[in-house]
């Protein structure tokens, strides 16, 4: 194969050879010898031109644009867009373009470099996003924190916070898990070379265009769908990319049927499309401004944002990561997955009853009592099927829950699976008018969804990134399990610190809100409930840094894994054939 | 595609679906049956809820439910039946002279617990918790007063604001008189250093305090009166006081006479009603600073 380094191929004259192959080397084709003719591919040439016309498009917004935030956003977009075209030819220059094979002696030939990167990208935003909710937490307690400087006020890194959490670093996850998954359970290479590239790399991207907007005052003031309409457009591109190299090796796979994870990953990707676009059908104020309006308004945007808000959890941070669940768990605990039937069953309940329960968000608001009826009561069905998740994901372990001694990392997913178990017990519970009625805007929400965040979704991150990063770099095990004991048991002791702060928080807050005097006078006035929650402002706080105490370890003990792991010699590509629980 | 056979697992004895994806298998456990007998027990409750309550939309308009409940006829009876109960007092306080409401104690213990929770949620943030104030925003505990601290004053305040958006506003503004010329820079100094002199502020070396009481006179005398008093009939605060509404040294008595702030408290005689006034205006004045 040709080796040449430049971005031309050196010309080598050949004696006897008429000038024009000579000619034909210079433009990277060679019809002497071994070499074959090298065509830019239709993929290499597809995305070429997507990504001109986005440079093109963002260029000229740039350039026109009075908005100097949206000059900065579609600056980077074009530049990132631009350095997209400039690797696609390099490669092709280079001659090393030749598509990677699908197999190599008879074992698939997996393409794990975007899973590495997202790997590393969701330990890194991970640790931002937890830093950033530290930070958030304590400005909280006080307020002093805020240095009254418009750029990190709690309000704009709120949304930081949130955004980073659950895009960036469950993003990040979702897509490694979901890319190394597929290939591993339909034995087929991810389709295409660029495609998985632009997916990863699009992704990160579509998080610092929407990270920096928030910093810089652009939002469109929707929870969990801040970024504007520019940012939406980027996103949906690469969704539509992430959805079709995902289908790809689905498409290939080994065995008829589709594994469970599969199953729920699709059904997260899919969702997430619909979400996106319905929540997001905004119209630009000009193609030239950051600022768009949603073409819904009143009840019905509250309605729309909330069936969004909702099934994020829904989708997101529950189907996607039950997917993880269904890999990770019994991949770990060396077992089959418990029920195939419950799988079944509790699959289908879930993405068709998840979708109805919005409405309880907008309980005792304009929303009309009929739909915030439908929303309570689906959310009550809702329970045994998230239980469904629980029951397979705990009862894979029999007989090996002798391994929850030894094996820091299975504790770490199973605790996970218990905080599922009591996230979507609390969930239903607090779906119910009556009890809304008093839990409803009060802590108790933050103390809930954060043993959902921290709990369910941190810890099967934690685990499948434990697990992932031995694997992608044939290590025989992680550099310290101990580390691993470490960062559990720091953490666990934030996430009760946190959620039992909250609850008791949450409650009060509740309770002194609706106290009224025997004359029927408030009892409290809304600053006094705001002041009585500073001890637990304090204690949630702390909660969080050891929280994000224990991430920084995993960081560290990912990192030394990789550099002094003991190495083992690969399978075909990527993961070693060995048992991972040491 | 690969061929898999169905085998039994040792351990629980369950077989196996017969398909395999790198590596994992899955048993093929029956449905936990208390998990399905609460899964259908959920539905039957929905189902029954919904047969009882407004719940399934239609072309025009939903199911109203066998038990004709609406939350909105629901918070309106017992807004009107709270309403109701408070009546009785409040039309007593109402009709009630503020003096009155002062000396007797049923009606004083109705007015404070009606006006601390309406200080605190729409006073403190300015006045603060303690109704000790913060710059430019007056505490209310002290003695000085710009417009006055007895119950009748306290109520017009309240009621009608400080250069507020309301035709019956208190209003009151001091020239600029360094921005707008009418004042040397050394004039503003000496007599900033003469109001410091009246209230107890050091002043500064080498200043003629003389000329700064003819500047004095000739311009801040007509509000303020000649011993710097103050006038609060017309809203112009006391210099000898021991609170300055802002910076109490001479520079920031200099600022002051330079360009003026004119600081701004809302009428909320529509927002919170007569009742909830003349409760505020009882309960600040029992902060310690009325007259």
């Amino acid at each position: 194969m040709h080796q040449g380094r430049g971005y031309l191929p050196p010309i080598e004259l050949r004696s006897g050879s008429p000038i024009w192959t000579n000619l034909f080397t210079l433009y990277g084709a060679n019809i002497m010898g071994e070499r074959k003719v090298r065509y830019l591919s239709l993929e290499e040439g597809g995305f070429s031109l997507l990504l001109l016309a986005a440079a093109i498009f963002c260029l000229v917004i740039a350039g026109k644009t009075w908005d100097q935030v949206l000059a900065f956003h579609t600056a980077l977009i074009a530049l990132a867009s631009l350095t997209g075209i400039f690797f696609i030819f390099r490669r092709y220059f280079d001659g090393n373009n030749t598509p990677a094979p699908l197999e190599i002696n008879g074992k698939p030939n997996y393409n794990m470099g975007p899973v590495k990167f997202t790997t590393w990208a969701a330990v890194f935003w991970g640790i931002a996003g937890f830093l950033v909710g530290v930070i958030i937490a304590s400005q909280l307690a006080f307020p002093a924190l805020n240095f009254d400087l418009p750029w990190i006020n709690f309000g704009r890194l709120r949304p930081l916070h949130t955004s980073a959490v659950i895009f960036a670093f469950g993003g990040n996850v979702l897509i490694a898990s979901s890319f190394y998954v597929v290939q591993r359970t339909c034995q087929a290479r991810l389709p295409g070379t660029i495609a998985p590239w632009f997916v990863v790399l699009g992704y990160n991207l579509f998080i610092v265009v929407a990270g920096t907007g928030y910093l810089l005052g652009v939002t469109q003031g929707k929870e969990y769908a801040e970024p504007e309409w520019y940012a939406d457009w980027l996103l949906t591109v690469v969704w539509v990319a992430y959805l079709l190299t995902f289908l790809g090796s689905i498409w290939r796979r080994k065995e008829s049927h589709i594994y469970v994870a599969n199953w729920f990953y699709l059904a997260f990707i899919v969702t997430i499309a619909v979400l996106h676009l319905f929540n997001n059908a905004s119209v630009p104020v000009s193609i030239y401004s950051s600022k768009s309006y949603i073409v819904w308004s009143g009840v019905q945007d509250a309605m729309v944002q909330w069936w969004y808000g909702h099934n994020a959890v829904g989708f997101f941070l529950t189907a996607g990561f039950l997917a993880i669940m269904y890999y990770f768990i019994p991949k770990r605990a060396e077992r089959p997955v418990y029920s195939y039937r419950l799988s079944i069953v509790h699959f289908w309940a879930l993405i068709f009853i998840y979708i109805w329960a919005g409405p309880h968000h907008l309980h005792y608001t304009s929303l009309p009592q009929w739909a915030s009826t439908l929303g309570m009561t689906f959310s009550i069905i809702l329970w045994m099927p998230s239980w469904g998740g629980m029951i397979n994901g705990l009862m894979t372990l029999s007989g090996a829950w002798d391994k929850l001694r030894t094996d820091p990392v299975l504790r770490m997913m199973v605790v996970s699976v218990a905080f599922y178990g009591m996230a979507t017990f609390e969930g239903p519970l607090m779906s119910i008018r009556a009890v809304n009625g008093l839990s409803h805007y009060t802590d108790w929400t933050i103390g809930h969804v954060h043993a959902g965040a921290l709990g369910w979704v941190g810890y099967i991150s934690f685990g499948a990134l434990y697990c992932l990063v031995p694997w992608l770099y044939n290590k025989k095990s992680l550099y310290s399990l101990r580390l691993v004991n470490w960062h559990f048991w720091i953490s666990t002791l934030g996430i009760v610190f946190y959620i039992c702060a909250m609850w008791v928080s949450g409650i009060m807050q509740g309770l002194m809100w609706r106290a009224y005097d025997s004359l029927g006078f408030l009892e409290y006035s809304f600053i006094e409930t705001v002041d009585a929650m500073y001890p637990f402002y304090v204690m949630r706080a702390f909660g969080g840094l050891l929280f994000l105490a224990g991430a920084i370890i995993m960081a560290y003990n990912l990192v030394m894994t990789v550099r002094v792991g003991e190495e083992v010699e690969s399978e075909a590509a990527g993961q070693p054939a060995l048992a991972p629980a040491e | 595609m690969a061929e898999h056979k169905k085998e039994i697992d040792q351990v629980t004895g369950v077989e196996t679906t017969g398909h395999e994806w790198d590596g994992l298998k899955e048993l093929n456990h029956p449905l936990p049956k208390w998990w399905l007998y609460m899964f259908y027990g959920s539905i039957v409750w929905a189902v029954i809820y919904w047969i009882l309550m407004p719940s399934w939309p239609l072309v025009n308009g939903y199911t109203k439910g066998l038990l004709d409940y609406s939350q909105r006829a629901v918070v309106t009876e017992e807004f009107n039946a709270a309403a109701a109960e408070r009546a009785e007092t409040g039309k007593m306080l109402l009709e009630a002279s503020l003096d009155e409401i002062q000396n007797t104690p049923e009606l004083l213990e109705y007015a404070m617990a009606q006006g601390k929770v309406a200080f605190g949620d729409n006073c403190a943030a300015c006045h603060g918790v303690g109704a000790t104030g913060f710059e430019g925003y007056p505490n209310l505990q002290d003695d000085s007063w710009i417009w006055g601290g007895d119950l009748e004053t306290l109520a017009t305040t309240i009621a009608y604001g400080v250069r507020a958006d309301n035709d019956e506003t208190r209003y009151a503004e001091m020239p600029a008189f360094g921005r707008d010329e009418l004042l040397e820079k050394e004039q503003i100094v000496q007599v900033a250093n003469y109001v410091g002199s009246l209230a107890g502020i050091p002043t500064q070396d080498g200043v003629d305090l003389e000329a700064g009481k003819v500047v004095y006179e000739e311009n801040c005398a007509a509000c303020h009166m000649d011993n710097g008093k103050g006038d609060m009939e017309m809203g112009a605060p006391n210099l000898t006081a021991p609170n300055y509404l802002y910076d109490r040294s001479i520079k920031g008595i200099e600022a002051q006479i330079n360009t003026p702030r004119h600081g701004v408290m809302p009428a909320w005689i529509d927002r919170l009603g007569e009742t909830t006034v003349k409760s505020l205006a009882v309960y600040v004045h029992s902060r310690g600073g009325g007259q």
